[in-house]
């Protein structure tokens, strides 16, 4: 009993809560294995039955060095993650060297019109535990569907996209934006969160 | 054991009936060389006007004008022959139609199902009147003396050995299945029965007539086993529908095609199989298209059969109307259903992995779904491979390498970029020179003026003429 413990850190740790500030939110998110990131997040992780986006200026950026905790860590796990019409060819001794269990990543090749539909097909379907899509379209109502099937199937959804969409509303959960100058990934969205102000620098 | 024997007295007769509209118009079936054509059977009609089987064409044609003629071919009467079998299988495991005409099925087991002989005889006779097939039904202790006991007289039903025995010793001779000639010949001798037959000393019998007199009446008798030729259902399916109309759109065949799929899962469940490739031909009036369906592994629902045949069929382009629609699988694996937890909080609509993995093979194509492998080659392009199916081979273990990128380009392409910035190399890769895509290649890791990490590769010693070959991301 004679520890003293910051009322601060409880409060930003949402152990405890003022009253009459709305419920803490349950950390359920799914680790993303950046603890600067997931302390940053709302959920304490990339957001469960949700769409998350990555905005990139263009491919290379690091975006699967992003991702790649927590996918090595599903199929780790013998969960599904499945690669819906990937830009490049996945080098599978890379992936492999990255901890990504191959057994089971799935990829799937499909025309950008195609590929929409497969994308939603897995997010629904709930066979797989992580879906990543590269969706040309800036369409919202697309991006809707996703999310309302990535809700349906239990399933983390990704969406990487061009960072010229960040402009236009989105419906997805989280919204992450690479800027490049700074080497920085800035949250422009956060559902059930404040969007933190500075962009964090993760070490991959 | 008791034995019941269904003789199909107009069996090629019955099975060209059944599909005709107006089965009471006069109808013969003919046989022979076209320059000798005689009648095989006709039906009553035909009968009452005085025709007769193995009458002459010509005279037929004589006494009755307006006789509808087909001409009678063996090979579909043993295929209804087995159709029946196939039928009768649903009754009884023992099912043999070893002898024309006939079909012969181990009743006693079944009588626990469906009920003492009387009942089962009558639900025999009701579905063979439904499937419109004339028949004579006996039963008999050995299935040698039920075929003989149909072909006396339809009903007759004996349990007991005993009453067997005495019921044919009363036999005529000829009417006894003797085997060739020998019931015309012990006629002729004098012989009127069975009983008499018995009466006379073997050996003698056995040296007039040979071995295979004695062995019948063994069997007959149940004095000696009777091995049968049991029926054994085919392993494959092939079932056909035939088209009312021309059919020109995809629509138009959709319910035939849920009604064939349904036809072959009620098969697979019998056979406790599952499907893993089957072919749909689309019959024109003249040439056949074919639309092959094949799954990663073996499945028997007819929903998801039926989703995955309608997305391949809505690939094809119908140019010629499509009269009939006929399904053929000719390998039928073992089917092993999913292990699910009953407690599995699944969400709603919930597909497993093979459905989903089938649903988008079908949509976009078979190569579409892949797993990655590591190869053995050191050559960047060559040291992955696909793995398609439930393969295990991801499983292998690249060797250890320096980093390499998360994505390959399909092609390496030029990269002019003023700012290229190497971050680390070179290494150096001298490869293939065994099957002539010799590579000597310095590879980079570079960083892009964008910010992007590049792997890329210079020809050994240079500084120029960079070639992109992936992304580090």
């Amino acid at each position: 009993m004679g520890e003293v413990l910051a009322l601060g850190e409880m409060l930003a740790a949402r152990t405890v809560w003022r009253a009459g500030q709305g419920v803490a939110t349950r950390r359920d998110g799914e680790p993303s294995g950046h603890a600067a990131l997931d302390a940053a997040l709302p959920d304490g992780g990339w957001p469960r039955r949700a769409l998350t986006e990555l905005l990139l200026p263009s491919d290379g950026v690091g975006e699967i060095a992003l991702l790649l905790p927590t996918l090595a860590r599903l199929t780790a796990a013998g969960e599904r993650v499945v690669l819906v019409a990937p830009p490049y060819l996945p080098y599978a001794p890379s992936w492999q060297a990255g901890g990504i269990d191959l057994g089971w990543l799935e990829v799937i090749e499909a025309e950008p019109k195609q590929a929409l539909w497969a994308f939603e097909q897995c997010l629904r379907s709930g066979a797989c535990s992580a879906v990543l899509g590269w969706p040309q379209t800036g369409d919202a109502r697309a991006l809707r569907r996703l999310q309302v099937a990535a809700d349906s199937g239990d399933c983390c959804a990704f969406a990487l996209r061009d960072r010229r969409h960040a402009v236009n509303a989105s419906p997805a959960a989280l919204r992450l934006e690479y800027l490049p100058g700074e080497h920085a990934w800035q949250v422009r969205k956060c559902r059930g969160g404040q969007v933190p102000a500075q962009p964090l620098r993760l070490a991959h | 054991m008791l034995w019941a024997c269904i003789l199909l007295p107009q069996l090629a007769l019955d099975a060209v009936l059944r599909r005709l509209p107006d089965p009471e118009t006069p109808l013969a079936l003919v046989e022979g060389p076209a320059q000798l054509r005689s009648l095989h059977s006709v039906n009553e009609s035909a009968a009452a006007a005085g025709l007769r089987a193995g009458m002459r064409l010509a005279a037929a044609h004589a006494l009755l004008a307006g006789v509808r003629t087909v001409a009678h071919e063996p090979a579909a009467e043993a295929r209804w022959q087995r159709f029946l079998a196939a039928w009768a299988y649903r009754h009884s495991s023992l099912v043999s139609a070893q002898w024309p005409h006939a079909i012969v099925l181990e009743a006693q087991a079944s009588f626990r199902l469906f009920g003492p002989w009387p009942r089962f005889a009558q639900r025999l006779r009701e579905e063979l009147q439904t499937l419109g097939f004339r028949h004579r039904i006996a039963l008999a202790p050995t299935p040698r003396a039920a075929h003989v006991l149909a072909g006396l007289r339809d009903g007759l039903a004996v349990r007991r050995p005993e009453a067997l025995r005495t019921m044919l010793d009363g036999v005529p001779v000829r009417r006894a299945a003797l085997p060739g000639e020998a019931g015309e010949r012990l006629q002729r001798m004098g012989l009127e029965h069975l009983g008499q037959l018995r009466a006379l000393p073997r050996d003698s019998l056995r040296r007039r007539f040979g071995l295979d007199l004695l062995d019948h009446l063994d069997r007959l008798y149940g004095e000696a086993d009777d091995p049968l030729q049991c029926y054994a259902p085919p392993d494959h399916f092939d079932s056909r529908i035939e088209m009312g109309y021309e059919v020109e759109t995809h629509t138009a065949l959709l319910f035939p095609l849920r009604r064939l799929l349904g036809d072959l899962c009620t098969y697979l469940s019998i056979r406790d199989g599952g499907v893993q490739r089957f072919v749909l031909r689309l019959e024109h009036e003249e040439g056949h298209t074919d639309v092959e369906v094949g799954l990663l592994a073996a499945e028997r629902e007819p929903g998801m059969l039926f989703e995955l045949s309608r997305n391949r069929l809505e690939r094809v382009a119908l140019e010629k109307p499509v009269v009939a629609l006929r399904l053929l699988a000719r390998e039928l694996p073992p089917f092993v259903p999913a292990a699910r937890d009953l407690f599995d909080p699944r969400p709603q609509q919930a597909l497993d992995w093979p459905q989903l993995r089938e649903r988008l093979r079908a949509r976009l194509g078979d190569e579409s779904v892949y797993r990655l492998a590591p190869a053995d080659d050191p050559r960047p392009e060559r040291a992955w491979r696909r793995v398609f199916g439930e393969d295990d081979a991801p499983h292998a273990q690249a060797p250890g390498r320096p980093p390499r990128p998360a994505w390959l380009l399909p092609q390496p392409v030029p990269l002019r970029d003023g700012r290229l910035r190497v971050l680390s190399g070179p290494e150096r890769l001298e490869s293939g020179w065994w099957d002539g895509q010799d590579a000597r290649r310095d590879y980079y890791v570079v960083e892009t003026a964008r910010g992007q990490r590049g792997w890329a590769y210079v020809a050994p010693g240079a500084r120029e003429g960079w070639m992109l070959h992936g992304w580090f991301a």
